[in-house]
């Protein structure tokens, strides 16, 4: 028991560590997850303790941003859980294609997949130029990678099979140019779409929007920061605006539970309540 | 080879707190097995990973809960563990143990080509739970869950393998076995005999 009680207390002090020498700041993340990543991170740099990964992190810039990388779980793909992209067409695209003016946030986007994805819908349903998105992530490479919209061949294939089962009917490689060996994603896809960095731990909210998605993103939060997050969506959103969430992540466990109401509690769609009444 | 049955197990220790079991190929005629043996009354948490294709759906969960006496249910992320409820692991997420004893979820990626991982659930449950954490691995045909099974005994807790004899696939049985030197090696029969005595103690 001594040497988990011990590397319990090397997490917490590598977490400030990191906090106050580059401002990220991890120390409300869900603890298990965090620690099976710095283990992993030692394995893979041979380093026998946390408190040598310390170290190293504090006197070497590069080292730490090899580790932020690795804190960041960029498993994504085009069209994850094509059911709720069905949900999309069917429940959200109808009510926001009455609006004059569509904003949208992509919290926590990752390398882009999911945006893109949005983006094909938005443009299927014909509100693509009406609509302003803005895709964010803590982690500025990754941002850099969302905006190049560059893919490999052999995922494509594994997304064109997503993209239809998510009721998609079109060509889905209009969507793309195709090389060698990777797929550059289609230009137009991206005009209104503002790629930047931005942290949910400690960033404000940046405006009102119309639907928010952040997906598999708040399962690696501890419940303080769930709400921290939540908290601020619930401030960008005006009444009537969408909230969605993972597959496997709910509002059930939130202090703001009551403020939402289910649009599609199968596909974790959910609408903020009227403040009113 | 190790092997102990019947009596011996009835003389397990309680002070138990949870008990996380691995199971792979042949594992939902072994849970099919051992859930609907387990009493009403039974009083500690039950995590399983069961490795199942990513795009199944929860007939495996309903039909289980419903064959069975005490509750089992999807795991659900950030949710309070409580004793007598079996969590399963969602497909194509990892199941962990949480430091404030809640579950959490994870996408990060496959370990030991699998997601759900039995490594993954036991490590992180060895840090919450300790030495009063038992581990069970069952029917597989890969080697997930030993390197899990180390750990848990490393932390002090019990592990249970199924006898591989007994089992539909024997392969991670085996590799459990020459891994973690576990404390029982049990057929099902007497798996689902030692967790109804931990009841009693």
């Amino acid at each position: 028991m001594t040497d988990i009680e011990n590397e319990k207390i090397e997490i917490g002090l590598l977490l400030e560590a990191i906090y106050r020498k580059y401002g990220y700041d991890f120390r409300d993340y869900a603890k298990a997850s965090i620690k099976r990543r710095i283990l992993r991170h030692c394995n893979l740099s041979g380093l026998k303790t946390i408190s040598e990964l310390q170290h190293r992190i504090l006197y070497n810039v590069q080292f730490f941003e090899a580790l932020l990388m690795d804190f960041s779980i960029n498993v994504t793909e085009m069209f994850r859980d094509p059911s709720f992209y069905g949900a999309i067409r069917e429940s959200v695209l109808p009510v926001l294609k009455e609006l004059p003016h569509i904003k949208i946030w992509h919290a926590g986007c990752s390398t882009g997949e999911e945006v893109y994805s949005m983006a094909i819908l938005l443009k299927e349903a014909d509100i693509l130029d009406n609509t302003q998105i803005y895709a964010t992530d803590f982690n500025e490479k990754i941002i850099k990678k969302a905006r190049e919209g560059i893919y490999s061949l052999e995922k494509i294939k594994a997304y064109t099979t997503n993209y239809q089962k998510a009721g998609g009917n079109q060509s889905f490689a209009d969507y793309y140019t195709a090389g060698n060996e990777s797929a550059v994603m289609n230009k137009n896809l991206r005009a209104n779409v503002v790629f930047a960095d931005h942290n949910l731990v400690s960033d404000a909210s940046f405006g009102e929007m119309d639907l928010i998605i952040c997906r598999n993103v708040l399962i690696y939060f501890d419940r303080k920061l769930q709400d921290t997050a939540i908290g601020l969506f619930r401030e960008s959103l005006p009444s009537g605006g969408f909230l969605c969430l993972g597959s496997k992540e709910s509002l059930r466990f939130s202090i703001y539970s009551e403020d939402f109401e289910d649009v599609r509690i199968d596909e974790k769609i959910y609408r903020k309540k009227n403040s009113h009444g | 080879m190790k092997r102990f049955i019947g009596k011996k197990t009835a003389m397990v220790d309680s002070g138990y707190a949870a008990v996380a079991v691995g199971v792979s190929t042949g594992g939902l005629d072994a849970l099919k097995f051992i859930l609907p043996r387990l009493p009403e009354n039974f009083n500690l948490p039950i995590f399983i990973v069961y490795h199942i294709h990513k795009t199944s759906d929860d007939f495996l969960v309903c039909h289980l809960n419903d064959i069975s006496r005490i509750r089992v249910k999807q795991a659900e992320d950030k949710e309070t563990i409580i004793p007598a409820v079996v969590y399963m692991a969602p497909p194509d997420y990892h199941l962990l143990i949480e430091w404030d004893c809640t579950i959490a979820l994870s996408t990060s990626e496959p370990v030991s080509y699998t997601r759900p991982s039995i490594d993954v659930l036991f490590e992180t449950a060895v840090d919450v739970y300790g030495e009063k954490l038992i581990g069970i691995i069952l029917t597989g045909a890969n080697r997930d869950g030993s390197a899990g099974a180390c750990k848990i005994k490393a932390a002090g807790g019990l592990v249970v393998v199924q006898d591989p004899e007994t089992a539909q696939a024997d392969t991670m049985p085996k590799a459990a076995i020459a891994a973690a030197e576990p404390d029982l090696i049990l057929s099902l029969e007497e798996i689902s005999e030692f967790l109804c005595n931990l009841n009693q103690n």
